[in-house]
């Protein structure tokens, strides 16, 4: 069988996120990108059913800063190819980016026909969409979301995707292939690759490039981002500050005068 | 003559199956990794002649140390007598006498005889009246001792009754012996002087660069050999807090399925060494603390072994997923908390001085922080207490900021090759950025890898751990010191400081100068008990099932001495470990971890 | 219909979610603000007599059809692109929740309108309609234009829970209902086959008063003991966020959180959880959140009504202690 995994690069929000001067946006030069987490899971899954089943994996990213690094690693985990769509201008939004996939996929040679086109549920910053949903929409494929768990019957040609609904209910969808599928989490957590190994699938590896498409409405429906500015929280909350001790007596006050202790 | 026949009857079948038997050993150890242990001819033979003649590592367990050289010695001499009287018998035509017939050498046997006689009884009675903690109950030591106890009394009652029976019963026990000597632990007896001859010389060291080992063949031959020196003594299990506090790692079963794994008898032979053979938790749960090396009297490697099977394990992602977590921010952010990398300075705020950045502006020392001391809370009072004393001391110091990365010394010891050179390249890319003449750092792990395993970058470097620094300092009279500090403590020598790298008077040094009291632990210096956060350890998930936490008897073992409430530490690692083990052992009231440069800010008044 | 504030119902289970009332509480205030009506969309089969509860809106469109017993995103979203065909709303609110997921990005793309995610308010002043946005995880708060050259054109928007207080979007009333009948391909490749019923923990966490929940700034399994410590001396019972499960820390009856369970107890202590809205939409409506957190700028404070700036470990067990020598010394009642 043969899956495809769309990967996309977000900011990591580990270091505190600058704004750019112009307040409308982040700092780029401040921040480091990180592969989307949901993405990752994605690509798990990927693996785990190339395990179960056999087949192959492609992997196709979106061009970005520390977007090779993710590729080599997820060739090193054990995706058979990988490429990244290069070309764009920098600042496009969920629905280029899906759109970008989706053209891709169609044009670029050997990624049609797939059986499963697999990517992270929604990414921190998926302001103006979604892209399983977008995608599916383009290349007129079914989509179901917030996976956990997918099998693919003998045939190949129907899987069993288990989806979360609220309060810990599952449920478990048949769903026709291809198909594309928004990860929550992988089945295993995702696996750890030796750093040698990644660096391995750099020297002996090639990440294969595919240039943008020009999308035919430029534009294209986009959201003006007005105004960015940072949470801050502490104008919420009441905060307690002093020594650990002090801290601890104030919040027992408080918590006994509101009889819950 | 028949007595000479008979005798070459037995000695061509003892010593046949005896060569079978050691050839194998030879041709399985030669298919095995390579390895180069023939540098420094004199230094072994010093070695061997301290440890193996003189027993050094033996004695440290006095009474069964002096009865083991003693049967050893009585075996030199009966091994040399009998080698000549099976000469003499082979050959009865030869114009020499019989080793008894020669007065010194009588004289002698009965000596070392009478002695070896006594050393078994003591042996004996170590063995089955007064057995340490967890002896192990072995058929092989029960039949050696009673073939022991044959040889020498037999010599002996032919030396002085002249019975025949006796001397054929001897020569026989001992032919026997020789040839089920290499099926037994008593192998070590010819392995020993080999296995201390071709020690490692480099204490510490871990082992080049590989993928890891799982089969025979990717381990080395000295590595390998260590399962046939091995006598199955238990010191190292005695030592290691992984094994004392109930973890699954025995160092010495280790080096039984090591000799399992040479003789063929393991089933691991496949590749699955690693997994089957010797389980995950076993191999994860060494904190690398180095006492079993230190212990063992055939000079035996059980660390370098378990680094190689965590190579192997790592390199197919199998861990646990805290280790995994903490290798995956190490190598995004260069720290095991994920914590953001702009925030590793951030702890010099609490100052009230600015340290100056090594990148921008030279320096005379480079400080070299560390993870646990730049980013946990509970270390921060301590770092910034070696900062003002760094400060008022007049030193000119800087540190790296944002471009100080993890050094890398436990990644190295879980296994992960690769990322620990990542680590390496990123650090030594900021030493090359700053200007400095030599490094401190109060953190013994970092100072394990840097000294050791970073290449120099300015010319000739120097890496010190602040307790060398301050003892120069104080040597020279250049550390203010206002006061005394009238106070009992204890001390605790880290791992990294301690049996790496045998600094063990610089903190004393520092300790006297502050006029404390110190108070040694039972286990101290190269006994030194280890907190089991090393080895990557802190990294990882607590077992399920576990006796005691190393942490926790070390500071029960602190405030069990008398007057004394604080217990200093030149660790990080141990201060966050030792404060965790004090509140599980309920000892809040009883007792008190302080770094010692908190100590020493106090002397300066 | 055109040109209203639209709000998609979220029904599951026989149940209007309560992010559905918030999101009727926000459509509220923005409908009389823009004087326009507020129009409710409920889509599922046979599940009339839930309109009633939609009273909030001034009228409910019913979508009835046997292929919307479930929300299925590109089912719903067929339906309602024929719903709207006629008359396309000034907004549409779709809640972003493990039920409605999807729906709004196919909604906006199959009608070429704007779709703004992470929503949590909303103006409209004539031609330009503003959101304010929660991104990042939290960490950053936007103000977002629905780009419009030409005039003002429908927006999609996808609502994080907690814009507004569910009751204040609560009205049981007898509504003016529209039914509006579609047409759905009776080929779908995608079919519900079971659901699957989370196993009975032996605590069930809608029914704690007091709740000590526990995310990665725990640290280590094994300083879970500490938030069991502090949950008996209040009371509680402990749970935690979707990182802890994950680990195997804890199981998944202990979920808050988007795809585990919402609760509302008396008091929610949050320890070294960092306040994604993933994990905020289980709990924010906690009668008083307590937060600990090292990292000042996390998330968490901001649905917090205490905040403590710390190290949990430090933290947790002073805290317990502190309560237990309040109690030692308190009187006995």
């Amino acid at each position: 069988m043969h899956i495809l995994v769309l990967l996309k690069m977000v900011p990591d929000v580990v270091e505190d996120l600058e704004i750019a001067s112009d307040g409308r946006g982040l700092d780029l030069d401040y921040l480091r990108m990180i592969l989307s987490e949901s993405d990752d899971h994605a690509l798990e899954q990927a693996l785990l059913l190339k395990e179960r089943h056999g087949g192959k994996v492609t992997v196709l990213a979106l061009d970005a800063p520390e977007v090779d690094d993710a590729l080599f690693t997820a060739a090193a985990k054990g995706a058979d190819r990988i490429l990244k769509v290069v070309g764009m201008d920098a600042g496009f939004t969920t629905r280029q980016a899906s759109r970008f996939f989706a053209q891709v996929i169609a044009d670029e040679p050997g990624l049609l026909p797939v059986d499963l086109i697999l990517t992270g549920v929604q990414a921190i910053d998926d302001l103006d969409g979604l892209v399983a949903p977008l995608v599916a929409d383009e290349l007129r494929m079914p989509y179901l979301g917030i996976i956990t768990g997918i099998t693919v019957d003998g045939s190949g040609k129907t899987a069993r995707a288990i989806k979360e609904f609220p309060s810990g209910v599952r449920g478990e969808f048949e769903v026709k292939l291809p198909a594309v599928l928004g990860v929550q989490a992988a089945e295993k957590p995702p696996r750890y690759v030796p750093v040698a190994k990644v660096r391995a699938a750099m020297k002996s590896g090639k990440i294969e490039s595919a240039e943008v498409p020009t999308l035919a409405d430029g534009g294209w429906l986009a959201v003006n981002v007005v105004e960015m500015k940072r949470n801050e929280p502490a104008s919420h909350a009441e905060m307690l500050g002093g020594a650990t001790d002090q801290v601890c007596n104030t919040l027992c006050g408080i918590l006994a005068g509101r009889g819950l202790v | 003559m028949p007595d000479a026949l008979y005798l070459w009857i037995l000695t061509l079948a003892a010593f046949s199956l005896f060569g079978y038997r050691v050839s194998g050993y030879v041709k399985t150890l030669a298919a095995a990794r390579a390895e180069n242990r023939w540098d420094h001819p004199g230094q072994r033979l010093k070695l061997v002649l301290v440890q193996v003649l003189g027993g050094r590592r033996l004695i440290e367990e006095p009474l069964i140390g002096v009865a083991h050289l003693a049967i050893f010695w009585a075996f030199v001499f009966f091994a040399a007598s009998f080698f000549w009287n099976l000469v003499r018998g082979l050959f009865p035509f030869l114009p020499i006498p019989f080793a008894d017939q020669v007065l010194w050498m009588r004289v002698a046997l009965e000596v070392f005889g009478v002695l070896g006689l006594v050393a078994l009884v003591v042996a004996a009675a170590r063995r089955y009246l007064f057995p340490p903690d967890r002896l192990e109950k072995s058929g092989d030591a029960s039949i050696i001792l009673g073939l022991i106890a044959m040889v020498l009394l037999s010599s002996l009652a032919f030396q002085w009754r002249g019975w025949r029976a006796m001397w054929w019963l001897h020569m026989v026990t001992v032919l026997g012996f020789l040839a089920y000597l290499p099926y037994s632990k008593h192998l070590h007896l010819l392995a020993a002087p080999f296995s201390v001859f071709f020690a490692s010389l480099r204490r510490g060291s871990v082992p080049a660069s590989s993928p890891g080992a799982s089969r025979l063949e990717e381990f080395t031959w000295r590595q390998l050999f260590g399962g046939l020196a091995c006598a199955e003594c238990g010191r190292c299990d005695r030592s290691c807090p992984s094994f004392q506090g109930g973890f699954a790692l025995s160092p010495k079963m280790l080096m039984h399925h090591l000799k399992e794994l040479v003789r063929g008898t393991a089933d691991g032979t496949d590749g699955n060494f690693v997994g089957r053979v010797v389980k995950r938790e076993e191999i994860w749960a060494c904190t690398t603390c180095l006492a079993c090396m230190e212990r063992c009297p055939v000079m035996n490697e059980h660390v370098p072994v378990l680094i190689e099977m965590r190579r192997r394990l790592v390199g197919e992602g199998d861990m646990d997923k805290s280790l995994q977590e903490a290798l995956k921010n190490l190598n995004r952010y260069g720290n095991s908390f994920g914590a953001p990398p702009r925030a590793r300075a951030r702890w010099t705020q609490q100052l009230d001085f600015a340290i100056k950045d090594a990148r921008k502006e030279p320096v005379q020392y480079l400080w070299f922080v560390g993870d646990y001391a730049s980013y946990d809370p509970r270390v921060n009072a301590a770092t910034c207490a070696a900062a003002r004393v760094f400060h008022k001391a007049g030193l000119d110091f800087g540190i790296l900021g944002d471009s100080e990365q993890n050094s890398g010394n436990d990644v190295r010891l879980a296994g992960e090759e690769g990322l620990y050179e990542n680590l390496q390249e990123k650090n030594l890319k900021a030493f090359g950025r700053a200007r400095f003449q030599e490094i401190i750092t109060t953190d013994p792990h970092s100072f394990q890898v840097l000294t050791h395993e970073y290449p120099a970058t300015n010319g000739a470097q120097t890496v010190r751990h602040h307790t060398q620094l301050l003892s120069d300092l104080i040597l020279r009279s250049e550390l203010p010191l206002r006061r005394k500090l009238r106070m009992r403590v204890t001390y605790h020598d880290p791992c990294y400081l301690g049996r790496y790298n045998a600094i063990f008077n610089a903190p004393r040094r520092v300790l006297a100068a502050l006029g404390l009291d110190l108070v040694e632990m039972p286990r101290n210096r190269t006994y030194s008990y280890c907190c089991g956060a090393g080895g990557g350890r802190i990294w990882m998930e607590d077992p399920p099932i576990f006796n005691e936490r190393p942490a926790v008897s070390r500071v029960n073992e602190a405030a069990a001495l008398a007057g004394v409430h604080t217990l200093v530490v030149v660790c990080p690692k141990d201060l966050v470990m030792f404060q965790d083990a004090i509140k599980t052992a309920g000892l809040e009231n009883k007792l008190d971890v302080k770094e010692l440069s908190e100590l020493v800010e106090q002397a300066m008044g | 219909m055109t040109g209203s504030i639209c709000v998609l119902a979220e029904q599951w289970r026989g149940q209007i979610s309560e992010v559905t009332y918030e999101a009727l509480a926000l459509g509220r205030e923005v409908a009389d603000r823009a004087g326009v009506p507020l129009t409710a969309i409920l889509a599922g089969c046979n599940c009339r007599e839930m309109t009633r509860r939609l009273g909030a809106a001034d009228s409910v469109v019913y979508v009835d059809h046997a292929l919307l017993a479930e929300m299925v995103p590109q089912t719903c979203a067929d339906a309602l692109v024929q719903v709207f065909a006629g008359a396309r709303p000034r907004v549409l609110l779709v809640p972003l929740t493990n039920i409605s997921l999807g729906i709004g990005t196919l909604v906006g793309i199959r009608m070429g309108v704007p779709v703004i995610n992470f929503c949590k308010d909303v103006t409209i002043s004539g031609e330009k309609l503003e959101a304010h946005c929660v991104m990042y995880g939290g960490k950053i708060e936007a103000t977002v234009e629905a780009g419009a050259p030409s005039g003002p054109q429908p927006a999609v928007l996808g609502l994080w829970p907690g814009a507004r207080p569910a009751d204040k979007g609560r009205a049981e009333r007898d509504v003016a209902v529209t039914d509006m009948p579609v047409v759905l391909d009776d080929a779908q490749a995608i079919r519900l086959c079971r659901y699957i019923e989370p196993e009975a923990g032996d605590v069930d966490l809608t029914k704690e008063g007091v709740l000590v929940a526990v995310g990665r700034g725990i640290q280590d399994r094994g300083n879970l003991p500490l938030a069991e410590e502090l949950a008996k001396a209040l009371g509680g019972a402990v749970c935690g966020s979707r990182p802890v499960i994950d680990q195997g820390w804890l199981p998944l009856s202990r979920q808050v959180g988007k795809s585990g369970l919402t609760v509302k107890p008396k008091l929610y202590v949050a320890l070294g959880i960092s306040g994604a809205p993933e994990h905020v939409e289980g709990m924010k409506d906690a009668g008083l959140i307590v937060a600990v957190n090292s990292d000042a700028r996390a998330p968490i404070f901001n649905v917090a009504h205490y905040g403590i700036v710390g190290d949990v470990l430090e933290t947790l067990p002073a805290l317990t202690a502190a309560l237990e020598a309040r109690k030692a010394a308190a009187p006995h009642a």
